[in-house]
């Protein structure tokens, strides 16, 4: 055990002296490029959103509020989001590794190009006005061919991010055999299991869909094509959800100057949304036909059971955040509280991210209840409970990260002037939030819909009693914009601008205390085979009703 | 695998809010009749027009002061559309797509259900108070969705 500590620490102190290896660094921050301008252009196409819902912005015929609305889910959903993971997870294995392996940094920009065309391609469709179908693209809505095609190349990014991922984490094991790998890599097997399995359904849908578009099939099985797409979709959220929990649990116990978390609990937390995820996507079809009521009942079951390794994680930050108060000095109930580093951006941001878990978690177990599901389903309640998970949890973590790992990539330094910088962003973005996503709470439980461009419905006195409120969409969106600029502006300085200099890439220590985490927590195999059984229990008989269900033609409505 | 005692009881809270809220959404669900609407019957989305009920969309009675509303949404339409019926009326809603998924909604009251090609849905609601209720759709369904609306006039 010792030995082990000591081999670690010589470990340590060599890659300190070397630094991030060159090649890694410029893959790794090619994908950042690409996820914050991402994040740029996305936040503008919210704004305009934000503007049209509140009544004050007329969109464009050329670019009118459904492609603006499309756009901006896929720059923010699918691009920002896995390009982010990716640059993260590989950066962060290229240091625990010492350097990646050639084949697997191949593999990486293999994996970005492949990303890049796909993007691309879908969107110029949507740009093009021939995919104005919502990053979701429910069919017999029919985009273009080229929509599905550019999305394919998406997912086959995925997997080769992923098999380099699988390549480099293998190589150690083999290389150390019986001994439990890193925590870090730990997380990043995690995401890229999900990542890999809940993919899968959407490429099957995918190819359908193209054989539908190009005629070569007539009909395409509506509710069959809903069910996979969101076995993929919502575990991809949490699959943003755990990239965020690894920086949780892993960095920020470095950044505040403590020890991190039982490493038991840490890794049966990942085993355990690992296997848990995918028939979560049920969720989004409570009030769909086609499925059972007994299905939906089980599948509230399927949902919530993502809340027990969630309650785990907010004890487990929690209890490290009062350790390192406590050690630092923080006396009575609340002392430790103070010694935490507020003014650290590193740290802050990331802790909003937390502290929105509580209400966006206790909004997302309420909705995941068949009854009340059926009140709020496509209202705006749902947009503003995914700009707190997603937009507030999720962002201001990645925000957080972004903050080291960017200067431990670029070899450069955050000045005090940029975390003020990074403050200022953190308290732009978490009230334009608050407002924006409080009044889409509020006006959702009146009834005002999601995905739809203003409309009085003919100056109805409902809708227009939802007026007040969607107000507020448009002054949150302002404070956003700036928050938007702030961050992107941020980005760019750490990486071309800022002071040279060293910076770590943050990976907490065990505490010496801890007792080792049990062998069974190691068997990727083991967690594979449970995925698998909890995804063949949740659909295998819910597809067999769907599957006879008569097709629909390849129909456009825009 | 070492659980301090106040996670341990921090995840007992947990786990009975989970069990709680399977308990009270199951009760609701099948002793009170609230489940959500799951309508299993398929239907050909290409002969919607030739297709019983829906070759006569429109109002009928069925009991007293009971409804059955027979109706089809397309892009970007319900038919029939401004529906008038008495204070205090069950109507009962059968209906479907003949184009794109769409949704409709009741705001003010708990009618939210999907109404997908290939599938007829059911839901069923009580008009107490009397009013104009505006009906929406509430899924992206084209160009035209922020249009797709009409009432139902409860006298």
């Amino acid at each position: 055990m010792e030995l082990a500590v000591e081999k670690t620490s010589i470990q340590d102190k060599v890659q300190k002296a070397l630094g991030v290896n060159p090649q890694d660094a410029k893959l790794s921050l090619t994908f950042l490029v690409i996820s914050f301008v991402a994040v740029f252009i996305g936040g503008f196409l919210g704004l305009f959103q934000g503007l049209n819902r509140a009544g004050l912005l007329e969109l464009p015929a050329w670019f009118d509020y459904y492609q603006t609305l499309t756009m901006h889910g896929i720059l923010f959903v699918l691009v920002f989001t896995t390009t982010f993971v990716v640059a993260y997870f590989y950066a962060g294995l290229s240091h625990t590794f010492g350097g990646l392996l050639p084949i697997v940094r191949k593999l990486g920009w293999t994996a970005l190009f492949s990303m890049v065309i796909g993007v691309v391609m879908v969107a110029s469709m949507v740009i093009a006005g021939e995919a104005t179908v919502m990053y979701t693209f429910y069919p017999p809505m029919q985009a273009s061919p080229w929509f599905y095609i550019g999305l394919v190349f998406l997912v086959l990014g995925i997997w080769i991010a992923a098999a380099g991922v699988f390549i480099q984490v293998g190589n150690w094991k083999k290389q150390n055999k019986g001994q439990r790998i890193p925590i870090f890599s730990y997380f990043a097997t995690g995401v890229f299991v999900m990542l890999t399995f809940s993919s899968i359904l959407v490429a099957v849908e995918v190819f359908a869909l193209i054989f539908w578009a190009f005629g070569i099939k007539e009909t395409i099985n509506v509710i069959v094509s809903r069910t996979l797409f969101w076995g993929f979709g919502h575990t991809l959220v949490n699959i943003w959800y755990l990239s965020a929990a690894s920086a949780w649990y892993v960095a920020i116990p470095k950044i505040i100057d403590g020890y991190r978390f039982s490493d038991s609990l840490t890794r049966l937390v990942v085993f355990l949304l690992v296997i848990l995820n995918i028939p979560g996507g049920f969720h989004h079809q409570i009030i769909d036909p086609g499925i059972t009521e007994g299905w939906k009942f089980v599948h509230v079951f399927m949902s919530l059971s993502i809340g027990f390794p969630s309650m785990m994680t907010a004890f487990a930050m929690f209890a490290v955040f009062e350790k390192t108060g406590r050690k630092k000095g923080g006396k009575g109930l609340l002392g430790w509280f103070k010694k935490l580093p507020w003014g650290d951006v590193r740290f802050l941001a990331p802790f909003i991210g937390m502290v929105a878990f509580i209400p966006g978690g206790a909004g997302g177990i309420a909705q995941t209840n068949n009854q009340l599901n059926q009140v709020v389903h496509n209202s705006l309640w749902v947009v503003g409970h995914f700009h707190l998970t997603v937009g507030v949890t999720v962002a201001l973590t990645f925000f957080g990260v972004a903050y080291w790992l960017i200067p431990y990539l670029s070899k450069r330094q955050l000045t005090p002037q940029m975390n003020k910088l990074g403050i200022a962003q953190t308290i732009f973005w978490t009230l334009g939030m608050i407002f924006m996503s409080g009044a889409m709470h509020a006006v959702g439980l009146l009834g005002s819909p999601r995905r739809t461009s203003y409309s009085t419905y003919g100056d109805h006195a409902t809708a227009l009693g939802w007026e007040p409120y969607l107000i507020f969409l448009a002054i949150g969106g302002t404070f956003l914009i700036i928050g938007v600029v702030l961050m992107v502006y941020i980005a760019f300085n750490l990486m071309f601008l800022a002071p040279k200099g060293v910076t770590e890439f943050a990976i907490g220590e065990q505490d010496p205390n801890d007792a080792p985490s049990p062998m069974w927590l190691e068997r990727w195999g083991l967690c594979i085979i449970l995925l698998i059984a909890i995804v063949a229990m949740g659909y295998a008989m819910p597809l067999m009703e769907m599957i006879n269900v008569p097709g629909s033609p390849p129909i456009r409505t825009w | 695998m070492k659980i301090h005692r106040a996670e341990e009881i921090w995840l007992i809270i947990g786990v009975a809010i989970i069990v709680l809220s399977m308990v009270i959404t199951g009760y609701q669900a099948f002793a009170q009749g609230f489940a959500p609407p799951s309508g299993m019957e398929p239907i050909d989305p290409q002969k919607v027009d030739e297709t019983e009920p829906f070759d006569n969309p429109g109002v009928f009675e069925v009991g007293e002061n009971e409804y059955e509303v027979v109706m089809t949404l397309q892009a970007f339409s319900f038919t029939p559309n401004e529906i008038e019926i008495p204070a205090g009326a069950t109507v009962h809603f059968t209906m479907t797509s003949k184009d794109v998924i769409h949704g409709i909604q009741i705001p003010g009251t708990n009618m939210n259900a999907m109404v997908m090609p290939g599938h007829v849905q059911k839901i069923t609601e009580t008009f107490d108070e009397p009013g104009e209720y505006l009906v929406i759709c509430n899924e992206y369904c084209g160009t035209g969705h922020q249009l797709m609306s009409t009432t139902i006039t409860v006298k």
